[in-house]
């Protein structure tokens, strides 16, 4: 099998933008082909991920930004939702043989959106779950009182996955969200949909992300540190909220299929770092579980250990993840951009002490986490 | 949406109109909400209730068999209480969700708690737990909705 590597990623991030949407688009793409030396012309084909209609209330799939991110004439796709299966295709893409590089893309401008659950109450059917009042963040909720009930998690240990990533978005300029922040005040923020906390729920935030693929040879002329992916998995729950076990879920059937193109055995002991999609507190220490960092019910005491910090042993969203940015539909993409730079020493302040030689990115939407999506990245 | 920013910006909205085919399972479903009856259907493979109706098990991916007529009283599962509020939001808050295995069902029906003092988290926490008895209250007069319950009640 063909080798393919991250070779240049590009982002425009944080709460909003004078620019609009069109130019943010083709100064991110502008601004990854320009660190990879290639012209418009000499890339292969593209990969977009949007929701043109939900996310920005103009145009249909791809048809407003195609010239922006340098598609005009070229045979590109275009993934509607979660940009970590753009990642996915633009990888197939380079397998196939036909392709030696992909732009992969994920757009996402959340300072002219409405509010997230205005977005995400449309998730639901209008027959059944919409009328009751059912969106992500209700669906959250139920899945974080389940969560506390079954393992006795605490809300203090999920107020903690706030107090960490935020304090680490203080590191972070592409950062939407930061500061600091004591448990206390997290759990006093106000209840927005009980039991999360205002604090516990990400915000909407703008995410252009770009990252420009390449095949083994090709990627070491573009770059002397190629960033491998080694492994890749995805898997989706079904569809009624009713039908699903909320504490079980796709995420180790994802993480099962990732580790085993990468030939991980032991995610615990193998993995060096984690930005993962956590848009609910609680989530970060049940997907830690379910990506194999601990046992089931053990996120809460994971994140209690210190383990999962900035200067811990197995740093999670050292970039402050998604509860301080969350460009809803790149979201996941800019979770694999946050960890290339890790692997490569860019991140800059929030850089983690250790070497990184392998890194989890994981991608994830829909109710309760419906949909996960997980690369395996390293050198 | 409308906080005022340092850059110029232009309002505007999308409101597309839809009309959604109920289909023939999801149609015998609601009229018998009209009737006050829940109606789900089993699957013939692993034999899980399912409601609302199915025509097909999602998991087992073969289409359901036979139609029962379920309980309505269950056992709560999971709930959550809203009250705030966002664009085009269905209902108004203050409301609790909640997830509900209605009696010899293997699956959970999702619908409102009420018949108890909303009016704060404290409030309606007090008065919930895990694993406790509800049971459907029905609108007067139907009209083959979802909310033709009008929502679930404490069994006292």
């Amino acid at each position: 099998m063909r080798r393919v590597a991250i070779t240049e990623v590009a982002q425009i991030s944080g709460p909003d933008s004078k620019d609009n949407f069109y130019d943010q688009a083709y100064r991110v793409t502008r601004e990854v082909l320009d660190k990879a030396g290639l012209s418009r012309d000499e890339v292969g084909t593209i990969v977009s991920a949007s929701t043109d209609v939900f996310h920005g209330g103009i145009s249909c799939a791809n048809a407003y930004y195609w010239e922006s991110t340098g598609s005009f004439m070229k045979a590109g796709t275009r993934q509607d939702g979660e940009s970590m299966f753009a990642l996915h295709y633009a990888f197939m893409k380079i397998l196939t043989g036909k392709y030696d590089t992909v732009l992969v893309v994920g757009l996402c401008k959340g300072s002219e959106n409405p509010d997230n659950d205005a977005i995400t109450q449309l998730i639901a059917d209008p027959f059944y779950q919409r009328p009751v009042g059912l969106n992500e963040t209700t669906a959250a909720a139920m899945q974080m009182h389940q969560y506390m009930e079954a393992y006795g998690a605490t809300a203090e240990q999920c107020a903690t996955v706030v107090e960490k990533n935020l304090g680490n978005a203080l590191r972070n300029p592409y950062a939407h969200r930061r500061g600091c922040y004591s448990t206390e005040e997290v759990l006093a923020s106000g209840s927005m949909c009980h039991p999360l906390t205002d604090l516990m729920c990400a915000p909407k935030s703008e995410g252009f992300i770009a990252m420009l693929l390449a095949a083994e040879d090709k990627a070491r002329e573009i770059t002397p540190q190629p960033v491998w992916i080694k492994g890749y998995g995805c898997a989706l729950d079904t569809y009624f909220l009713g039908d699903r076990d909320l504490l079980a879920g796709q995420l180790p059937n994802a993480a099962r299929r990732a580790y085993k193109m990468a030939g991980i055995t032991d995610p615990a002991k193998e993995i060096d770092l984690v930005e993962l999609c956590e848009p609910y507190a609680f989530q970060e220490l049940l997907w830690c579980e379910q990506l194999g960092l601990c046992g089931r019910g053990e996120g809460g005491k994971l994140i209690a250990s210190g383990k999962t910090r900035i200067d811990g042993d197995l740093p999670v969203n050292p970039s402050g993840g998604v509860l301080a940015t969350n460009p809803y539909v790149s979201r996941g993409l800019q979770r694999v951009v946050e960890a290339t730079l890790q692997i490569r020493g860019h991140a800059g302040e929030h850089q983690v002490r250790q070497q990184v030689n392998t890194a989890v990115c994981h991608g994830s939407t829909g109710f309760a986490g419906q949909c996960h999506a997980v690369a395996v990245i390293g050198r | 949406m409308s906080q005022a920013k340092e850059y110029r910006i232009f309002e505007t909205e999308v409101w597309l109109p839809y009309r959604v085919a109920y289909g023939e399972t999801w149609t015998r479903f609601f009229e018998g909400m009209k009737e006050q009856k829940l109606y789900g259907t089993q699957c013939r493979k692993c034999g899980r209730v399912l409601v609302p109706a199915r025509s097909f098990c999602p998991r087992c991916f073969v289409d359901t068999s036979d139609w029962v007529e379920v309980s309505q009283t269950g056992n709560l599962q999971a709930f959550c209480y809203t009250n705030y509020r966002y664009y085009g939001q269905a209902l108004d808050p203050p409301y609790v969700t909640a997830l509900i295995r209605l009696d010899r069902t293997e699956v959970d029906f999702v619908h409102l708690i009420g018949g108890i003092d909303l009016t704060s988290v404290e409030a309606v926490s007090s008065r919930l737990a895990k694993g406790m008895r509800l049971h459907a209250v029905w609108e007067k007069v139907r009209q083959g909705h979802i909310l033709d319950i009008k929502h679930f009640e404490p069994v006292e």
